[in-house]
């Protein structure tokens, strides 16, 4: 379990984060919603140790990683993987070696298990015939399936989803949430999603938190939240 | 009168902002260097990208830098008659001066800004907070490497270039223009000295140095998309070359 508390952060006199609460559950999928510009992926930066809030702690298992330094932060991120908005592959090398990166540097396992391991991976997300490719050469949807694999590749017990439908069309967009969705339910680990998208939230979400204005203004089931009567939520819905 | 003075002012708490800043960046590179893991494999591939790949352009400039020189001293010691020291003028400029410098500014032009941009790059599009995230530090990752192989490779880049200067000047020098070749290759070694060549090599250390410290800098800190890329490489081949210049004179000035 996750729990944030009270967490501000502004940047140069610009108040993003002011005093964000907000618990989310193990192994289920919970994502914040919010307009964009809301401060969602600064949120997430913050949950996986990438920046460190002015005030407030975020509490993992217990332990208030915003207090903790690089050493005790990297062990913490042994048991994290993020999907990055833009994949954030590492372009010099191919998608097979991309996805391999983190088990070879995490993991201390052979070549031919590497090999074994990310072959799987890799044909789970539907990519096979595709491993030798170089990410500039795969389309958007390629990427974040490169993403997803890479994401998933040393078991973490908790991913972090940035914006993973963004930039895609209906029916790539509808084959990640599929993705996302089946791999959920395989091996249910904590996924936090941020996004923007309201018709992806309510069918991926298990606990959907509503970001506005740096603060989380609602949260609860995609039932519960359909039945909020804040104007705000209500017009933001309504589109 | 008060405006110059609050730009002069604050164009100094940049400059010492950056200069601190680069400066940590350094502390941290030179630490994660020696902590494990080794990253042995990042550093054999600067070591090619930075040494092996710079070569040609390093005995390309080289040879031609020799030939004027060799052109240019032939033509003012022919009104003195003293054509002969052209061997010995030129192998100590090559050995103490332009080796080191031009090899330098040649080495930042290629190497440098590749550095700055891919750096940049990486920023921009997430690839090093992705290091974080996996745990791997991307200092100890990325520049700790590209450190090493500038510090390392520059002074055998700055020695490829002097002999290369040199085989051009006894090109032009002894073949082209007929000098005597006893007397030019005689010159050469009663001028040149052994602690000129190690005078030459300690700037080279200092050159290589900076200028990977530099284009990491840059490109680490790199900010704004592709915009911000392009001012990173900018600053990265402007900042790099001024310093270069610079440090020079402060290293002759030691070492005379």
């Amino acid at each position: 379990m996750i729990k944030i508390v009270d967490l501000k952060k502004s940047f140069d006199g610009d108040m993003v984060l002011d005093g964000v609460n907000l618990t989310i559950p193990g192994e289920k999928i919970t994502v914040i919603l919010g307009r964009s510009g809301t401060g969602k992926t600064v949120l997430m930066k913050h949950i996986i140790g990438l920046l460190k809030p002015d005030s407030g702690s975020i509490f993992v298992d217990g332990k208030d990683i915003a207090a903790m330094d690089d050493d005790e932060l990297d062990l913490i991120r042994s048991h994290f993987s993020m999907l990055f908005q833009g994949g954030a592959l590492f372009d010099s090398i191919n998608v097979f070696d991309n996805i391999a990166f983190p088990l070879r540097e995490r993991e201390k396992i052979s070549a031919k298990d590497v090999e074994k391991v990310v072959t799987q991976r890799i044909s789970e997300v539907g990519l096979t015939g595709m491993k030798r490719k170089m990410p500039a050469e795969l389309s958007g949807g390629m990427i974040k399936r490169v993403g997803l694999a890479r994401a998933l590749i040393t078991k973490p017990e908790v991913i972090l989803f940035d914006e993973p439908t963004a930039g895609l069309d209906p029916i790539t967009e509808d084959s990640i949430t599929q993705l996302i969705l089946q791999t959920h339910k395989k091996s249910p680990t904590t996924f936090i999603i941020i996004s923007h998208d309201i018709d992806f939230t309510f069918e991926i979400a298990d606990k959907i938190a509503i970001l506005h204005k740096g603060k989380i203004i609602a949260e609860g089931t995609a039932s519960e939240i359909k039945k909020t009567k804040d104007p705000f939520i209500r017009n933001y819905f309504s589109g | 009168m008060k405006r110059p003075l609050f730009t002069f002012g604050n164009w100094l708490i940049e400059i010492t902002r950056e200069f601190g800043k680069c400066m940590l960046l350094f502390m941290d590179a030179l630490h994660y260097l020696f902590t494990r893991p080794f990253r042995v494999h990042n550093t054999l591939v600067q070591l090619e990208f930075i040494g092996i790949k710079s070569m040609n352009i390093i005995v390309f400039s080289g040879f031609f830098t020799g030939m004027v020189l060799a052109l240019n001293g032939y033509h003012v010691f022919r009104m003195l008659n003293i054509e002969s020291l052209v061997g010995g003028t030129v192998a100590i400029a090559l050995v103490r001066e332009m080796g080191p410098v031009l090899a330098a500014i040649m080495v930042i032009a290629r190497a440098g800004s590749a550095i700055a941009a891919e750096l940049g790059t990486m920023k921009i599009t997430e690839q090093v907070d992705a290091l974080v995230t996996m745990s791997i530090n991307p200092v100890q990752y990325l520049v700790s490497p590209r450190i090493f192989a500038g510090f390392t490779m520059m002074p055998i880049l700055a020695t490829v270039f002097s002999i290369t200067g040199l085989i051009g000047s006894y090109f032009i020098g002894v073949i082209v223009l007929g000098i005597n070749e006893g007397s030019f290759m005689a010159n050469i070694r009663d001028i040149v000295e052994l602690e000129d060549f190690f005078d030459g090599l300690i700037k080279s250390f200092v050159f290589g140095l900076l200028f990977s410290l530099i284009s990491c800098y840059y490109g680490f800190y790199a900010s704004g998309g592709a915009e911000g890329v392009g001012k990173a490489v900018n600053k990265a081949v402007v900042v790099g070359c001024v310093t270069i210049i610079v440090s020079d004179y402060f290293l002759s000035a030691l070492m005379i």
